[in-house]
């Protein structure tokens, strides 16, 4: 059928207004999310060239390329823009604003001018962040958890640096605000909760975490900023505070996050995986609720990250067996996606690739994490580089891959064409092998006994640090080729609208590029999200 | 349906239960933004008993009780102009909030002259004065001046919105229909309340 | 999806009594704060105030007249808010 009635009427939402003004004022929530896209895509590159200046002071041991002082103010960087810049706000923002309301048949997000106001709190937040390399002193060189009292004695860009995150909090909130929102008011007719697909599920989990668990990091940090500027010491022990007390009111935050971080990019992969598979998902509703689990329990376990800092013991016990807790539901999604491969017809294509590499990677990320969640393994791993080559494959390796695999999985979708797939084939593998290549030494490092945050080392630790200098440089190679792949395919041939033959709404009914209200007219909803029974048929009846 | 259509659907369309559901959610942030301080404060009366006792002990019950009335009474003033508006009556509504807003800067009156009283006795963040007093004494004051501090900043911003909401009620956009924006005023407003009311006990009435 | 349509109206005269009822409690809170219950002490004040929440939250909030997922998750955040206190006490009380 290419004969659709209003087809001239169907303007892509990049040609219904045009000019860089039309998009900096924008209430489009696809024009946000590319908006988004590319300010968080160059926060990533910086911090990923941050990144391998690190590995290149670390090939031998002694001083290479940086002093000590510089390296740790290059891994604070490297830390801040990764988690607050990139990491937190990478697949809410950029794929959850895009798809989102395309994958509920809503025309738009439910506040959009809000929507608007979050691009904006993230890009100031930015560049506040990055202003600190310019005056003052020194960038920051506390690491990115700020931890006092050596974060409100240091004479570096602190404050700033501080306000900074606190300013990205506010645009995390607002986003997760509007998500819930969304979610509860927009979806279309006929969906009901559980015929909603499991992306919007796991941000709608995410957006919780978001909106209950950011602002108390907000506050803490501004308990950082009033004792450095108005001598508000809430930290000193002199006057009776408790520097452990700032951990703990971090960690309420910070572990929380790592949900942010790690939900939405479950998503995509629960997502991704039936359509290349051509099968509904296993357990639906398991992974569904395995999502809320993980945003509820996520809550309580933030001491585990303090095993070493001087906690009660009971405390540190309870932490512990809480840790064990939110494995389960995380295991029990990667289980789902398993048995949803076992007998479906998988047809192997690059975004496919990620959500397998991400199973893999994440499966690693995982198992490291029992041994640095269990309190008697800990104490032994504590702040060593095992802990860092752990939070490395849980996040690279489970977010930043599902990251990659989004893009490749909606480009068409985005911008209507179609990257080489051969390109994008080689480009994940030197990638996934570089990144193995680089992360894996650290947990053989770690178990060593080489600590983190030192920019020497002991000549015993030197073949695995070269290796993995070397192979930063090999998932450098990989990461260029998978940009280069996807900026030539802006010129690649003109995708189909469902070149994947997806049963969702965001393909069925919607133009590759949507129109700016996505939906010619409002999608009535009657199968469930992976229902691929007939599905060649329902796709040409849809469309 | 041409798309048309579907673009003026799109700017017709008013979902007062969605934005409220955003409001609540907002508030939500803000009862956790205080919370973290709740955190810190539970923790170190819980560490410094005596010395929370005897910073109590030097506030100022007389001021605090009042500034309780005035924040109860103006909840009250702005339920009531929610009344007034869901009947109808504009013109009382906004008579209402700036009766609210009367209290607010009497509350924010009474603070000023709490904070100087204060100040003067040489009692303010970062003195040198802390260094000698016992160590949860100037915790408890440090605390005491940053909730407090914080609650104030609420108080005003507050305050601001409900003024932004009257000039609205005026202009006639904000209506019995289109109540909803009064309403969230209001919620926030009560949500400041709600602070106080866990604030006036947790600081003046230590025993 | 969740609309609500009817509008209740809480009148004033109600709205009046409730105040009347939250400057007692006020006055009881500051009363009852004279006399030392030891451990005590802070729980009656928290629990004093707790309920002149509710009396806000119930009917200046209107939370009565609203759906039964908004109040779920009023009360949720506020049980979280507590569940996260008594986990971070367990590092506090045993130290």
């Amino acid at each position: 059928m290419t004969a659709i009635p209003h087809q001239k009427l169907y303007v892509d939402f990049f040609h219904e207004k045009r000019g860089l003004a039309s998009w900096l004022v924008t209430h489009d929530h696809k024009r946000i999310a590319l908006l988004y896209f590319y300010a968080i895509s160059g926060f990533f590159v910086v911090a990923f060239c941050l990144g391998l200046l690190m590995r290149l002071e670390l090939i031998a041991p002694g001083e290479t390329i940086m002093s000590a002082q510089v390296y740790n103010e290059v891994f604070t960087l490297h830390g801040v823009i990764m988690i607050f810049l990139f990491i937190i706000p990478a697949v809410p923002a950029i794929f959850g604003n895009f798809v989102l309301p395309m994958l509920i048949g809503a025309p738009d997000v439910a506040f959009p001018r809000l929507n608007l106001v979050s691009w904006y709190l993230y890009v100031i937040g930015g560049l506040l962040a990055l202003s600190t390399l310019l005056y003052g002193d020194r960038p920051a060189d506390t690491g990115w958890t700020f931890y006092a009292p050596y974060s409100v004695k240091t004479g570096t860009n602190v404050t700033v640096a501080v306000l900074a995150a606190f300013i990205l909090g506010f645009s995390s909130i607002l986003t997760g605000l509007n998500f819930i929102v969304t979610i509860h008011q927009m979806r279309a007719p006929g969906m009901t909760w559980m015929k909603m697909p499991l992306f919007p599920w796991a941000l709608y989990a995410t957006s919780w975490i978001q909106v209950l668990a950011t602002p108390v990091v907000g506050i803490t940090l501004l308990m950082i900023v009033a004792e450095r500027t108005l001598g508000i010491g809430l930290f000193d022990p002199s006057i009776g505070g408790d520097p452990v007390l700032y951990q703990h009111l971090f960690w309420i935050y910070s572990h929380p996050a790592v949900y942010i971080m790690a939900l939405p990019a479950m998503g995509i992969v629960s997502e991704t995986i039936p359509v290349f598979v051509k099968k509904s998902i296993f357990g639906y509703k398991v992974i569904v609720y395995s999502s809320l689990a993980i945003a509820f329990i996520g809550y309580f376990v933030w001491g585990h990250h303090m095993y070493t800092s001087g906690m009660s013991g009971p405390a540190r016990i309870i932490f512990s067996i809480l840790t064990f807790l939110v494995a389960i539901p995380s295991a029990i999604k990667v289980f789902n996606w398993i048995s949803t491969l076992y007998k479906g017809s998988i047809d192997i294509k690059p975004p496919l690739l990620y959500a397998l590499a991400f199973i893999f990677l994440f499966t690693i990320g995982g198992l490291t994490g029992l041994v640095v969640g269990a309190l008697a393994t800990d104490i032994h791993v504590h702040d060593t580089y095992f802990v860092v080559g752990h939070f490395h494959y849980v996040m690279f390796g489970g977010t930043g891959f599902a990251f990659i695999g989004a893009i490749h999985f909606w480009y068409p979708k985005i911008w209507g064409r179609m990257y080489n797939l051969k390109w994008a084939n080689i480009g994940f593998t030197v990638l996934f092998i570089g990144f193995n290549l680089v992360y894996f030494p650290m947990l053989v490092l770690g178990m060593m006994g080489m600590p983190r945050r030192y920019y020497d080392y002991l000549p015993e630790f030197t073949i695995p640090n070269l290796v993995s200098t070397v192979g930063s440089w090999v998932m450098a190679i990989g990461l260029i080729i998978v940009i280069v792949n996807l900026i030539n395919g802006r010129k690649g041939p003109k995708a189909s609208t469902n070149p994947w033959k997806s049963v969702t709404l965001d393909w069925t009914h919607t133009q590759s590029p949507p129109s700016l209200y996505n939906f010619e007219e409002t999608p009535v909803v009657t199968r469930g999200p992976y229902d691929y029974r007939d599905y060649e048929e329902y796709i040409k009846n849809e469309s | 349906m041409s798309s048309e259509s579907v673009s003026q659907n799109h700017t017709a369309h008013f979902d007062a239960y969605g934005i409220k559901l955003g409001m609540w959610l907002f508030l939500f942030t803000e009862v956790l933004l205080f919370g973290g301080l709740f955190i810190v404060y539970a923790t170190y009366r819980f560490l410094n008993p005596e010395a929370f006792h005897e910073g109590s002990s030097q506030l100022n019950l007389v001021v605090g009780a009042i500034n309780t009335v005035f924040l109860l009474t103006s909840s009250l003033t702005v339920a009531l102009s929610i009344t007034a508006l869901q009947k109808g009556d504009s013109k009382k509504a906004i008579d209402l909030i700036m009766i609210t807003i009367v209290f607010a800067v009497a509350f924010m009156f009474n603070k000023y002259y709490e904070w100087t009283i204060k100040f003067e006795h040489g009692m303010f963040p970062g003195m040198d004065h802390y260094k000698e007093l016992p160590p949860g004494e100037a915790q408890f004051f440090n605390l005491y001046f940053l909730m407090t501090g914080l609650h104030a900043v609420h108080v005003i911003v507050g305050a601001i919105l409900l003024l932004i909401v009257a000039w609205f009620i005026k202009k006639g956009s904000v209506n019995q229909q289109r109540i909803v924006y009064l309403e969230n005023a209001g919620l926030y407003w009560h949500l400041v309340d709600v602070i106080w009311i866990y604030l006036f006990p947790l600081f003046y009435l230590i025993i | 999806m969740l609309e609500k349509n009817e509008v209740h109206i809480v009148d004033y005269k109600f709205n009046i009594l409730v105040w009347i009822d939250l400057l007692i409690f006020t006055m009881i809170t500051i009363e009852i704060a004279q006399f030392d219950f030891q451990a005590l002490t802070v729980m009656v004040a928290l629990v004093i105030a707790t309920l002149k929440t509710y009396l806000v939250g119930t009917y200046f909030m209107h939370l009565k007249f609203e759906n039964r997922f908004l109040q779920t998750i009023v009360v949720g955040v506020g049980l979280l808010f507590i569940a996260v206190l008594m986990v971070l006490f367990t590092d506090f009380l045993y130290y």
